[in-house]
């Protein structure tokens, strides 16, 4: 008989590990790595956004100086052609940045101009003759929610025209994966038998698995040219954002139907029988019974495909358009950029950190985080609020 | 005595003929869309289909080489049925003056602006060569010469090849689709011979093995994957490095360790939150902090490594590896979940301390779902596009990327470059991308599948 002796000194105490104590503060560190990257988008975003919304628009004018202004000059004289100025317009001699700004006291008359020198925070500078002269303008939120146009290059900062782009091509996206991802969820869940259903959910998984780049060159290469022969190519445009829409809804239809399927398999199978048992046919039990019953996890997944398709870049960078529209025009036909596709399109390259481009990009990003953030809250809020519960 | 409150329904039986009417009806519409709900499904099966045949449309067919040396002139037989010094008579007797071009690009062991003035022993170290002129620069050699280097040490194929290139120069100039090609062949062929009277025509395909190593080219009929494909290596391998350790150790501590306290459930749906933000915002962030912030670090100056900023692979690898962590964790945390409480209590029976227990029991079982959501994140990787965009992916780079501070192109990025351009053959080219992109996901994906089904079997 195997004989087994304790030592001595064995306490059946908890006894300190260092080593294993060590391993779960790394293990820690690496699950809050997650926290420390969302902590870095909100900073960056906000941050920059921020600097953004202090920095300045640049105008080139049009006219300059005929005669050199030292540091404490306040008078200006320039040349006639160009802009014409106003009393509180701000202008400076260079298109950057941190340069002198000088706010326009006094217009005695045309050509001449009375300045407070060095304004908001500014050093007064020498200017020499012939130096051109730009108007400057503060970027405001007003302007940036309500602006018709975007163009930081000359100043228009509204952002309007990128997100109305965003929102067309989003509606178009789910007015295609809606109805077909919750038909194929329906079919899936309630008429296909299993040998079906293991051949048509890898076909959506592989599907989902296509690199959005690739969708976008099917976007350009195929779905354009049928639009174009469908409505004539006078209407439809090369980059049109109903191309991007339609593609965009072939990439969200994966989605929408693995989560609505998931949704539609959670109702129990007691809700089907009682209502064959009432008679009803296998269409009116999903449509009337099982459709409400999963209809939170349905909205959620319909919310989802919204983020998804607010945030979806390289379908629209291909096919959708480069240039954001000016004016608004709400035809679909028509090139326009998204919020995505205008920062993919100005980040490629080597962007300068110092442009009003650079600046103005993080903005875009911010709204566009806040959107989909709110809305991936609302479908997890949704999912889990309206749920019904069953035995 | 109470009041009943029950309501009480009426219903009157339809008339037989009535009912039957209205049954035929609702089986009807039943009929209808369950036709439509198999129609929904059927279509994601039809895009499938559509895009593969789109890509291949593009990917073969006719096009049309013209040359800038005919290739009639230069012999009465196709290059390479040419001996070696028929081969190196031809560069000498027709092209003299641009057989330093050929050496240069063929056998040249340094770099292009040291060509002409280092001595040959450095210009051709390894390389077969007469000792006698170690001393001399290429401007020295007589065309003879230099002929009789390149025949020394290029072979019969090899010498055929760069004639090819250096002289005759074949030249895509115009490309037909697939079911053009097939089904309008006769009048491609008509089209040819009036407008491209020199022009040969030929099939094309323009995926292979030539396409897949050579390297970017501003010419559509040499542009090839390498560069971008050597970038998606090097990126991809970063990823995967920062991603797997760390992304595995957060799904250890949160289903292992972590308890139900505010702050992992905290860490939990915030991880759950990250993996709906959109790629693009992790570029932004990318951007901002390892291209900007970590400059010294992401371009390698802190090594010495001083010809780059900090838009190098290693950024490009840190960013992707912030995409795919909540894929990993998410995959990690099944599996872990998917090992048996028993095999852990067990553990604990036997005295085992937790992290015995993890590295030793429950890891071991959970292997194969961490591996398969490995590869699954790893494909999307290779996919990602526009974060790579806003971290600053260099457009044209003619040198590969050989390490971790190289600047990078990757094949998505690639394909993206080729579609936006005006000429249609680089649409070919970007065809051929996508094939080459997509036959790797689906080895990717079997192998993963391969894994999950392994896995499932030993459980």
């Amino acid at each position: 008989m195997a004989e087994f002796t304790l030592p001595k000194d064995t306490s059946l105490n908890k006894r300190s590990r260092p080593v294993d104590d060590l391993i779960r503060y790394v293990l820690f560190v690496c699950a809050s790595i997650s926290i420390l990257t969302t902590a870095g988008i909100i900073f960056v975003l906000g941050n920059e956004a921020l600097n953004f919304f202090r920095s300045h628009g640049f105008i080139q004018a049009g006219n300059s100086l005929i005669q050199a202004i030292e540091p404490d000059e306040t008078v200006i004289r320039h040349t006639t052609s160009g802009q014409t100025y106003t009393v509180g317009d701000m202008i400076s001699f260079a298109e950057r940045e941190g340069t002198e700004i000088l706010l326009i006291t006094d217009v005695p008359e045309r050509g001449v101009l009375i300045v407070e020198r060095g304004y908001e925070g500014t050093t007064p500078s020498f200017h020499g003759n012939g130096s051109n002269l730009f108007k400057v303008k503060n970027v405001t939120l007003v302007e940036f929610f309500t602006g018709q146009r975007w163009q930081p290059q000359i100043a228009a900062f509204g952002f309007l025209p990128l997100l109305v782009s965003t929102v067309i091509i989003s509606v178009i996206g789910l007015l295609v994966a809606v109805p077909i991802g919750l038909g194929a969820a329906i079919y899936m869940s309630e008429y296909a038998s299993e040998r079906a259903r293991s051949i048509l959910k890898p076909t959506l998984e592989i599907l989902a698995g296509i690199p959005t780049v690739v969708l976008g060159y099917f976007a350009l290469t195929f779905m354009t040219p049928l639009l174009r022969a469908i409505f004539g190519v006078d209407v439809v445009q090369v980059y049109n954002m109903a191309s991007a829409g339609i593609v965009v809804g072939f990439m969200l239809i994966p989605l929408v139907a693995t989560v609505s399927e998931d949704a539609l398999r959670a109702v129990p199978r007691s809700l089907r029988e009682a209502s064959f048992a009432l008679g009803a046919t296998r269409f009116e039990t999903s449509v009337r019974v099982l459709v409400p019953s999963a209809l939170s996890g349905i909205l959620a997944a319909i919310i989802l495909a919204m983020s998804r398709a607010f945030g979806e870049t390289m379908i629209v960078a291909v096919a959708a358009g480069a240039g954001p529209m000016y004016p608004i025009d709400f035809n679909p036909f028509k090139a326009a950029e998204t919020i995505t596709g205008h920062i993919a399109r100005i980040s490629t390259g080597d962007l300068s950190y110092a442009s009003m481009d650079y600046n103005s990009l993080f903005s875009l990003g911010l709204v566009l985080f806040v959107v989909t953030l709110a809305l991936n809250l609302l479908s997890n809020y949704i999912s889990a609020r309206f749920r019904e519960v069953y035995q | 005595m109470m009041e009943d409150k029950r309501k009480t329904y009426s219903y009157v039986l339809p008339k037989r003929e009535e009912y039957e009417q209205k049954l035929a009806a609702r089986h009807r519409i039943g009929e209808i869309a369950s036709r439509f709900f198999f129609a929904a499904n059927a279509f994601a099966l039809l895009v499938l289909f559509l895009l593969a045949l789109n890509v291949s449309n593009s990917a073969f067919g006719l096009v049309v080489y013209t040359y800038a040396v005919e290739p009639d002139s230069l012999s009465d037989r196709p290059l390479y049925e040419l001996s070696e010094p028929e081969l190196v008579n031809l560069l000498v007797e027709k092209v003299p003056n641009r057989l330093r071009v050929v050496m240069r690009d063929t056998l040249s062991q340094v770099e292009n602006r040291l060509f002409t003035t280092a001595p040959l022993r450095e210009v051709l170290r390894g390389r077969t060569f007469d000792p006698e002129i170690a001393d001399l620069t290429v401007n020295d050699l007589t065309p003879e010469q230099i002929a009789l280097l390149l025949s020394d040490n290029l072979s019969q194929t090899e010498l055929a090849a760069v004639i090819e290139r250096q002289i005759i120069q074949p030249n895509v100039t115009r490309s037909w689709q697939l079911f053009d090609s097939l089904l309008n062949r006769e009048q491609i062929e008509r089209d040819v011979a009036e407008r491209f009277p020199n022009g040969d025509l030929a099939w094309r395909s323009w995926i292979s093995w030539d396409f897949v190593v050579s390297s970017v080219s501003s010419n559509p009929t040499f542009a090839g994957l390498r560069t971008a494909l050597l970038g998606t290596f090097w990126v991809l391998l970063v990823t995967v490095i920062t991603a797997l350790p760390i992304g595995v150790g957060a799904a250890i501590y949160l289903e292992e360790y972590a308890n139900d306290s505010w702050i992992n459930r905290t860490i939990q749906t915030n991880i759950r939150n990250l993996a709906g933000v959109p790629s693009i915002i992790y570029g932004m962030l990318g951007l901002a902090v390892f291209v900007r912030v970590f400059e010294e670090f992401t371009s390698g100056r802190f090594l010495g490594i001083t010809d780059t900023n900090g838009r190098t692979v290693m950024s490009a690898g840190l960013t992707l590896a912030l995409v795919i962590l909540p894929v990993i964790i998410v995959n990690a945390q099944e599996a872990l979940k998917a090992v048996p409480s028993s095999l852990r209590e067990a553990s604990y029976g036997m005295g085992a301390t937790k992290w015995q227990t993890v590295s030793r029991v429950v890891m071991p079982n959970a292997i194969g779902g961490i591996m398969t959501g490995l590869i699954l994140s790893m494909s999307r990787a290779i996919g990602e596009t526009a974060p790579l965009i806003v971290v600053g992916a260099s457009t044209f780079i003619g040198i590969d990327p050989n390490g971790i501070f190289s600047k990078f192109t990757v094949v998505p990025i690639q394909i993206y470059q080729w579609t936006g351009r005006p000429e249609l053959e680089f649409k070919n080219a970007a065809a051929g991308a996508i094939l080459v992109l997509l036959i790797t996901l689906l080895l990717m994906n079997s192998i993963a599948i391969y894994i999950r089904q392994r896995a499932s079997v030993r459980l």
